[in-house]
């Protein structure tokens, strides 16, 4: 196919668009202190508040594939009443206002919460405020309905025949999903995983409002650069949003690929490139082949 | 290119608009004040009152942790009035060079501990802020409330760590109407704002406002000034030129007002 030269008025829109979305990044960039960058990265501060980021972020990702993966596999398969009522509110936390899902994790799982009664009196779970396991309750809250759209798409592509034959063939349904379902989605899981981990280490509201700001234990990077912010130390605020725009960028450049063209022939079976007939949403395309 | 320059000026056009519409910081009959967290209250009155008396002016307020107002301002927030409740706040802003006026003191408060209703943690005085097993809510101590907390402890010798540092003394207090926080260091007038979600345990006034040299023989080398009574002041200064900033400021530092903040439990400059 011969490329086709994009038209100029769609150019100035999208450099538009790149303008819109990165100057605020060179903003930063110019405003960074790079002789004492390293000084304020090193500073035990600021590597607590990385540790808990990353603990915090991992560990939400974790729950949100152990969870996220047997409802993204409901939503795509199993035909139910009321499944896009279930599938918007599984989604609503992406729009939500994350001060907003704070406050409402608040009355689930708070002190006189609907279940955070039974935790209080049943476990010994005094509370969530100030403690990393409320932090991760808080990233997993907001991140998961990345994992979970991303991972509902990779199965409704899914070519259900290669799963069909298997099964004629006498694969046991564990054997199915081992061998064929989850190779095949691998790459989906791979990019809603990446997606709700960047989303977890950029959370802030949710964190702040239902788990607190404690030094060692809640406080995660965005948390740390708020406040270093509002103390009038800029220079610290903006070295650590350096730091976590690095990291979030590298995470996102490893996604872009995958995200982009998902490939669905890790394990070398599943050469067709037909569409099934189920196949509901379109894969992101490129715009130019 | 046409389309180009149709976009370019199409983007000017909507920029220019979007400038003009949304800031009211040439608007001589709005004045945008940007006020503690603990003022809301108050200052929603006081507005009022001032908007009575001035049919023609509308207030607009934002109320914030006075740390997050005082970076905004800096940051080049466009604001006519700033109300900090605390002088350290004022005085970045001061130093940044943003104020058009000398700031004024306009009121006074004092640190309050509130519990639930309920006192789920069963606490009776200050020192019970010792028990680590406590749920303790309090502010950071770049927020004014949290460096008041941290001093008053500091001086009656309690060893407490607070489960959360929060960047608004309303953040607090919330936790503590919510039932999430056995106890949470708030101003007193707050205690007011909780209603009858709250009840204040009283701290003990010689804590209070450590008049006179400490008699809890703590940490004798460090840097806090005995004489220094503990309580925090609010500023307000004006941070544009117009007139009718400088009339609300000074509405706030009139009897009315002054009579208003006393009613709300602020004490006099």
């Amino acid at each position: 196919m011969r490329q086709k030269q994009p038209p100029t008025t769609l150019l100035a829109a999208a450099a538009l668009a790149t303008a819109v979305l990165a100057l605020p990044l060179v903003g930063l960039l110019q405003r960074t202190p790079w002789s004492s960058l390293g000084a304020i990265l090193s500073d035990t501060a600021t590597l607590q508040a990385l540790r808990v980021s990353v603990v915090v972020s991992l560990t939400a990702t974790a729950v949100s594939v152990a969870l996220g993966l047997p409802l993204a596999w409901v939503l795509a398969r199993v035909p139910f009443r009321g499944r896009a009522l279930v599938r918007a509110i599984v989604l609503l936390p992406m729009v939500l206002p994350p001060v907003v899902g704070g406050i409402a994790l608040f009355f689930a799982l708070g002190r006189r919460g609907l279940i955070g009664r039974a935790l209080h009196n049943g476990f010994g779970v005094d509370t969530l405020i100030g403690t990393t396991a409320g932090a991760v309750i808080a990233a997993a809250f907001v991140s998961m309905p990345f994992f979970v759209i991303a991972t509902e798409a990779g199965l409704r592509q899914l070519d259900t025949r290669l799963e069909s034959a298997a099964a004629t063939l006498g694969a046991s349904r564990f054997t199915v999903l081992r061998r064929i379902t989850l190779p095949l989605l691998a790459p989906s899981l791979a990019a809603g995983a990446t997606l709700s981990w960047a989303r977890a280490l950029g959370e802030f509201g949710a964190t702040i409002t239902f788990a607190g700001n404690h030094p060692g234990r809640t406080r995660t990077l965005p948390l740390a650069i708020a406040q270093a912010n509002e103390a009038g130390q800029p220079e610290a605020a903006i070295a650590m949003s350096v730091l976590l725009i690095a990291m979030s960028l590298l995470i996102l450049i490893g996604l872009r690929h995958r995200w982009i063209t998902p490939r669905v022939d890790t394990s070398g079976i599943g050469q067709s490139a037909n569409p099934s007939p189920t196949s509901a949403p379109q894969p992101p395309q490129k715009w130019l082949p | 290119m046409i389309p180009r320059g149709l976009l370019a000026a199409s983007v000017a056009l909507s920029m220019a608009m979007l400038s003009g519409c949304n800031t009211n910081a040439n608007n001589e009959n709005t004045v945008t004040v940007y006020a503690a967290a603990s003022l809301a209250e108050v200052f929603s009155d006081i507005a009022n009152q001032y908007e009575q008396a001035n049919p023609n002016i509308t207030i607009e307020l934002s109320f914030a942790g006075s740390a997050r107002l005082a970076a905004q301002i800096i940051a080049g927030a466009r604001t006519d009035v700033f109300a900090s409740a605390d002088q350290a706040n004022m005085a970045r802003v001061l130093d940044a060079g943003y104020t058009t006026a000398p700031p004024k003191t306009f009121a006074r408060n004092q640190l309050a501990l509130v519990v639930p209703k309920a006192n789920p943690g069963h606490i009776n005085k200050l020192a019970d802020l010792a028990n680590n097993r406590l749920v303790l809510a309090a502010c950071a101590p770049e927020v004014p409330c949290g460096a008041l907390a941290k001093q008053v402890l500091q001086d009656a010798g309690v060893q407490a760590n607070p489960d959360t540092y929060e960047t608004s003394v309303r953040a607090v207090l919330t936790k503590v109407t919510l039932g999430e926080a056995d106890a949470g260091l708030v101003y007193a007038t707050d205690v007011v704002a909780g209603g009858n979600k709250v009840m204040q345990i009283p701290i003990d006034p010689g804590d209070l406002n450590n008049s006179g040299p400490p008699n809890k023989p703590s940490q004798p080398n460090t840097p806090n000034n005995p004489s220094q009574p503990r309580f925090t002041e609010y500023p307000l200064a004006t941070i544009t030129n117009k007139a009718t900033a400088a009339d609300f400021a000074n509405y706030v530092l009139s009897p009315q007002a002054q009579h208003t903040l006393a009613l709300y439990g602020f004490k006099a400059p």
